[in-house]
């Protein structure tokens, strides 16, 4: 692999050696220095246009835990808010000698661009790109169910995950359902009508409207952040409404299997897709989800920077 | 001064000479018996009249660094066009018949093609106030066609008023047709491969709905409807309701409508970003069929002009548009003739006479008799080369053809009885 762009892209060898790999190294982050001298001398560029500061410091840990050189620039405050184009600030990392950019950007396939258009000899890491892919959020999230519903490795066979919400937006839900059917899960798709892709039954996955009867036969549930914008452009009637038809409360939580787990990408609209006492409840896994991130962009991070030939002494 | 072409196939027919002269053509007699000034050997070359784009972005005035029309009239001379119409969206809008005087004289001191300028039928694009119609009709330009392409005149009354207008001096009105709600942030065909790539869908409903609502306004109004660069197998099948209707509508479709699809996208390169969008292999092969069977009346390129920093970027900055003008008989014969769609009488009538028609063009669209106008374009349908990126007199370079090998090629083109192209190079 040279560069991660879509989850699409990674066959179930290679998933479950990307969430091996994190499960080995995650074992530094046991240790009193969490510190592994893998990529050092190496520069992984943390490239932003949209803020996330939850993503970048993931993966700025990561970096540094490899102890490679961590770049951050940030869209805001920068030559990119004085109309520097994308191809610009990629031939200025270049010049820097980046060995890897981590890309989050507000257009789908930018990534892709980037990786593509020949601006740039380093590998290209999407961290989500528009509305298309956020492949290492998938990554961590399939670590997160495997380590509760598979701990003895291996893939995802047999689970049943399902992803409700905003689907029609979600850069998680499309990396999900490539990533998670990769490795055996079965997906179904929760949301109304208005928020479901148009052609999605070419996707492997299963969609349902309503959440109520899925409840009962899923081993996790993945509920994805609703940005109330999406009322003001009428997918749905209010908030209440769609609180009521697609929101995971204590009832609701109480019909899911006893070691169902409740997965969330954050940052989390409590009230709106899940009630206060879900999110703090002990089946709620997004804590787990944010140390397990780092875990999974150490491995990717590796396996794309080490042992590419390079010295990296 | 006279010319001969000898040995000229009129619509790839019996060989004959044709002799031009002050502008027309003199004399069709058998070959190597024609008379004149300076003889060009043709020998066994297809003669088809002149081409008519109705839909060509000059960017002259406002976007010279695009375009010009002096670099775009050359472009045309070499894709075989004698006329091409210069869309309104210029800055300032093509509005005031002072722009379009000014974008005509341009084009007549290039003197390549007959540059006619399309008025926009709002001010400024803007879709709520009529531009001045009228005047821009009685200029020096004589303008016909009245168009706000890129912007749909989505206003129904607006909209029924612009079609009862121009009835005035026998003009048209171009739809872009595009329902602007349902497109906002549009990126690519709303379809199953738009939802994978992440990229906002444009729906082929968006332009069907307007596609729709048009024919009744006209029919109910009683005014001639052109509809610009259709793209569905949907929008077909209103037209050609519409026709069976005989409402007096009419229609255009793009070379790269013809030959291109959304697959190309998959790689987010932006040379491949069109409004309205490439569409699926169905739509392709509907639109195709629609104009063997004269449900669309023309061929139109949209030839549009970016330049570089506009096309290398990410999908979503990039602007849209792809350039047209000297691929088309390409793509037309890759499309249509060669798959047996359109025998050489119906090309010359879907890239010459139809278009011509529409416009309200005299001196285009000719038959190549005597007497005719010597618009001619003189090519071949054989000989398949790549199209290279140097080889494009455009000034920008977002061609989607380049690395592709494309069949058929303009060799000589007489415009007013001038050669302006000989041998493919302008003369």
């Amino acid at each position: 692999m040279r560069h991660l762009l879509s989850a699409g892209e990674i066959d179930r060898d290679q998933a479950v050696l990307i969430l091996d790999t994190a499960a080995e190294l995650g074992a530094v982050t046991d240790r009193s220095i969490k510190k592994l001298p893998t990529l050092r001398g190496r520069t992984v560029v943390n490239l932003f246009y949209e803020d996330s500061t939850r993503t970048r410091i993931s993966f700025e840990a990561a970096a540094k835990r490899l102890s490679a050189d961590v770049l951050n620039f940030s869209a805001k405050g920068s030559s990119v808010s004085k109309g520097e184009s994308l191809k610009d600030t990629a031939l200025t990392l270049q010049a820097m000698g980046a060995d890897a950019v981590v890309l989050r950007h507000g257009s789908s396939g930018a990534a892709h661009r980037l990786a593509h258009a020949g601006w740039i000899d380093a590998s290209v890491i999407n961290a989500g790109d528009g509305t298309h892919e956020h492949p290492t959020q998938a990554l961590l999230d399939a670590f997160t169910i495997r380590r509760h519903l598979a701990p003895e490795g291996g893939d995802l066979a047999g689970l049943s995950v399902a992803i409700v919400g905003d689907i029609l937006h979600s850069r998680v839900a499309r990396s999900n359902v490539h990533l998670l059917t990769t490795l055996g899960a079965r997906v179904t798709l929760v949301a109304p009508p208005t928020l479901i892709p148009v052609g999605v039954e070419s996707w492997p996955c299963a969609v349902s409207y309503e959440l109520d009867p899925v409840l009962d036969s899923v081993d996790a549930i993945m509920m994805l952040r609703v940005q109330s914008e999406r009322m003001q452009a009428a997918y749905f009637p209010s908030a209440l409404e769609y609180s009521r038809l697609y929101g995971l409360d204590a009832a609701r939580l109480s019909r899911l299997p006893e070691h169902a787990i409740v997965l969330h990408p954050g940052p989390m609209n409590r009230g709106m897709e899940i009630s206060a006492d879900v999110a703090d409840s002990s089946r709620a896994v997004m804590v787990e989800q944010v140390a397990n991130g780092v875990n999974v962009r150490m491995a990717v991070l590796y396996l794309l920077l080490a042992g590419d030939g390079k010295d990296a002494g | 001064m006279s010319i001969v072409l000898r040995g000229l196939r009129p619509y790839g027919e019996q060989p004959a000479d044709l002799v031009l002269e002050e502008g027309r053509i003199a004399d069709v007699c058998a070959p190597g018996r024609g008379v004149g000034d300076e003889v060009i050997e043709c020998d066994g070359l297809i003669g088809l009249p002149g081409f008519v784009d109705l839909h060509t972005h000059l960017r002259e005035p406002g976007r010279e660094d695009a375009e010009t029309i002096d670099t775009g009239s050359h472009a045309a001379a070499l894709g075989g066009f004698t006329c091409v119409h210069a869309m309104a969206n210029s800055s300032p809008v093509a509005d005031t018949a002072g722009v379009v005087e000014q974008v005509w004289r341009l084009g007549q001191r290039c003197g390549l093609v007959d540059v006619r300028p399309v008025g926009a039928v709002t001010v400024g694009l803007g879709g709520v106030q009529l531009a001045e119609i009228g005047a821009m009709a009685h200029s020096a330009a004589a303008v016909r066609v009245f168009s706000d392409d890129g912007e749909c005149v989505h206003d129904p009354l607006l909209m029924r008023r612009a079609l009862e207008y121009v009835k005035i001096f026998d003009g048209v009105i171009a739809q872009h047709a595009q329902d602007p709600r349902l497109t906002e942030g549009a990126q690519m065909n709303e379809g199953a491969l738009s939802s994978r790539l992440g990229l906002a869908g444009w729906p082929a409903v968006a332009e069907e709905a307007i596609i729709a609502r048009d024919v009744l306004l006209a029919e109910h109004v009683g005014s001639r409807l052109h509809v610009c660069h259709v793209s569905t197998a949907g929008s077909v099948e209103v037209l050609r309701w519409a026709k069976a209707r005989g409402v007096p509508v009419t229609a255009e479709v793009t070379p790269h409508h013809l030959l291109l699809t959304e697959e190309l996208i998959a790689g987010y390169d932006p040379v491949y970003k069109v409004n309205p969008p490439l569409r699926s292999q169905e739509d392709v092969e509907a639109l195709r069929h629609a104009v063997a069977d004269g449900t669309i009346d023309a061929i139109a390129t949209d030839h549009a002009p970016h330049p570089r920093e506009d096309k290398d970027c990410e999908w979503a900055a990039a602007a849209m548009g792809m350039l047209g003008l000297q691929t088309a008989f390409g793509v037309v014969v890759e499309t249509l003739v060669a798959t047996g769609l359109l025998t050489l009488r119906q090309v010359a009538e879907r890239m010459s006479q139809a278009p011509a028609r529409i416009g309200r063009v005299a001196n285009q669209g000719g038959d190549l008799v005597p007497g005719a106008p010597a618009n001619i374009t003189v090519v071949d349908t054989i000989s398949r080369t790549d199209v290279r990126a140097r080889d494009l007199v455009s000034k920008s370079g977002n061609s989607p053809y380049v690395g592709m090998a494309l069949p058929g090629r303009v060799w000589h083109v007489a415009y007013e009885g001038r050669i302006t192209v000989r041998d493919g190079v302008v003369a």
